[in-house]
């Protein structure tokens, strides 16, 4: 590890645009090591493009994110490479490939990046499968898994490595209750038990206060509020309460900008 | 006017660089994919190559058929008739096995290769790959472009042998024309030359349906619509940059 400080990733002045849509301005954030941090939100206000920027899938348009002390926009793609091989990432759908099976899928990332025998890797694969419940489906194809079943296996194969960070987007969607606890007390026991970093993206404002250790609440561009999930449910700010009650009326808009409902419904130019 | 052409231009200029740089760069890690890949290749050569000999087969004898018949109704007017094996060595070899048989790859395995790489793209596993540190350049693309490279010169042979098993088919046991003379005029008047001409053709319609199916997969939308309109512009244009290209190399060999 290059800098073995307290915060994992900090992002400063972070600036984004897609187009003319601004999504971040001046976005300030930092990440602890060992903790489990949530980064929730309404709709469209940039939590999956933070992820790809934090992993630099994109690049900012201003503003810098270190990761352990290194600035990513400096790394070249071989450095780059050996940063990701410390992190493991849940993508929204799970993608899994789609030609091969649900052990190759969770093999994958141990096939191309060690020379481990083949009765090493069917020994972990299995193992991490039945973290997830999904040991029985090893042979299956992708194709044939439900939607919860296809992101636990994606969950598995984003853990095989053991890597260092975890990040999951929105890993709470499309799981049953069941599949939800068991997920929910097993992103709890690998932070603890083997000191990951993990950073969660949800919706899920009643399974991000059993499992986050801090949250932060993104609007409009920028950090609206941070804290403990505790500290989030009290707090006075309009926005944030209500995001985390789940209120209709609010600073936050439920409808995008549109003109005015009447006039366009009686067919008058409203531009 | 004269802006959108110059904006048109300037664009395919840009797109052509592009492309370019995109071959050059998977040329530049062929080397290393075929030492260390080299089971990922054959499994490409197998759904390019295995998959496609049905269809080429096919459309061979049917080619090499009319062929044979149209063959023997032009010379027969001329008393030639016993050179109408020359006449579909000649076509086949030389124009009809590469440029059919590119046009065919195109249809049959450059629209599955850009179909899957794109929808691996909307689907975020080209993404999962990088964000496993893993190339999906040397992953994905290299080896379905060295795949279809050497299926392609392999499916025109076939093409082209079993097209002049369907012009004997049809000359000789059809229309009576003297195997012995189909067979002699064929060895007599086909060069070596005539030969590396149709080698050098397949390999190069291999490189550019290849390549640009690859592209095509590549640089699509990650959406339902821009998947099968990468899907459309790989056979359109590799059915164009085929015909330019047989064009130049013709020119060239005469």
């Amino acid at each position: 590890m290059g800098d073995s400080g307290k915060q994992l990733i900090e992002i400063s002045d972070l600036d984004y645009s897609r187009g003319h849509l601004q999504i971040f301005k001046g976005l300030n954030l930092s990440i602890e090591r060992s903790k489990i941090t949530a980064i929730m939100g309404p709709s469209g206000t940039g939590k999956t493009t933070l992820l790809q920027l934090i992993t630099r899938q994109l690049r900012p348009d201003a503003g810098t994110i270190l990761i352990d002390g290194i600035d990513i926009a400096t790394l070249n793609l071989k450095g780059l490479y050996k940063l990701r091989c410390r992190f493991g990432m849940l993508f929204q759908n799970g993608a899994l490939l789609t030609d091969i099976n649900v052990f190759e899928n969770v093999a994958f990332p141990l096939r191309e990046h060690t020379r481990l025998p083949n009765r090493l890797i069917q020994h972990i694969v299995l193992t991490k499968l039945h973290a997830v419940g999904l040991r029985g489906a090893a042979d299956l194809m992708p194709s044939q898994l439900s939607g919860g079943m296809a992101r636990r296996v994606a969950l598995a194969r984003a853990m095989v490595m053991d890597p260092e960070i975890l990040i999951y987007d929105e890993p709470f969607v499309g799981l049953d209750p069941i599949s939800m606890g068991v997920i929910v007390r097993l992103v709890r026991k690998m932070n603890d038990a083997l000191g990951i970093s993990s950073i969660l993206v949800s919706h899920d404002v009643q399974e991000i206060s059993t499992v986050a250790d801090c949250t932060y609440l993104i609007s409009d561009g920028k950090v609206a509020a941070s804290g403990s999930p505790d500290e989030l449910q009290n707090t006075s700010s309009a926005v944030v309460r209500q995001f985390m009650h789940g209120m209709a009326d609010g600073p936050v808009a439920f409808h995008y900008a549109a003109p005015n409902y009447a006039e366009q419904l009686l067919g008058r130019d409203t531009e | 006017m004269l802006r959108e052409i110059w904006y048109t231009l300037a664009d395919f200029a840009r797109t052509f660089g592009a492309l370019s740089l995109f071959f050059v760069r998977l040329v530049a890690s062929t080397p290393q994919i075929v030492a260390t890949r080299g089971g990922l290749i054959i499994k490409q050569v197998y759904n390019t190559g295995a998959l496609s000999l049905v269809i080429i087969m096919v459309c061979g004898l049917f080619v090499g058929g009319v062929l044979g018949l149209q063959g023997y109704s032009s010379l027969s007017k001329f008393n030639a008739e016993d050179s109408v094996g020359a006449f579909a060595a000649f076509s086949l070899l030389k124009e009809l096995g590469p440029v059919i048989t590119a046009l065919l790859f195109a249809g049959r395995a450059g629209t599955a290769l850009a179909s899957e790489i794109g929808l691996m793209k909307a689907t975020d596993q080209l993404s999962a790959m990088e964000m496993m540190a893993v190339n999906p350049v040397s992953r994905v693309l290299v080896p379905r472009f060295v795949g279809g490279v050497i299926s392609m010169p392999m499916l025109a042979a076939v093409f082209s042998v079993i097209g002049l098993f369907g012009a004997h088919l049809v000359a000789v046991d059809l229309m009576g024309v003297d195997p012995g003379a189909f067979w002699q005029q064929m060895r007599t008047s086909l060069e070596p030359s005539d030969i590396s001409e149709g080698i050098f053709k397949t390999v190069a319609f291999g490189v550019v349906a290849s390549v640009l199916a690859v592209w095509e997969g590549y640089n699509s939308m990650p959406t339902a619509e821009g998947v099968s309109r990468a899907t459309t512009r790989t056979v359109v244009i590799t059915a164009i940059a085929v015909l330019i290209l047989d064009f130049m190399i013709t020119a060239v060999f005469l």
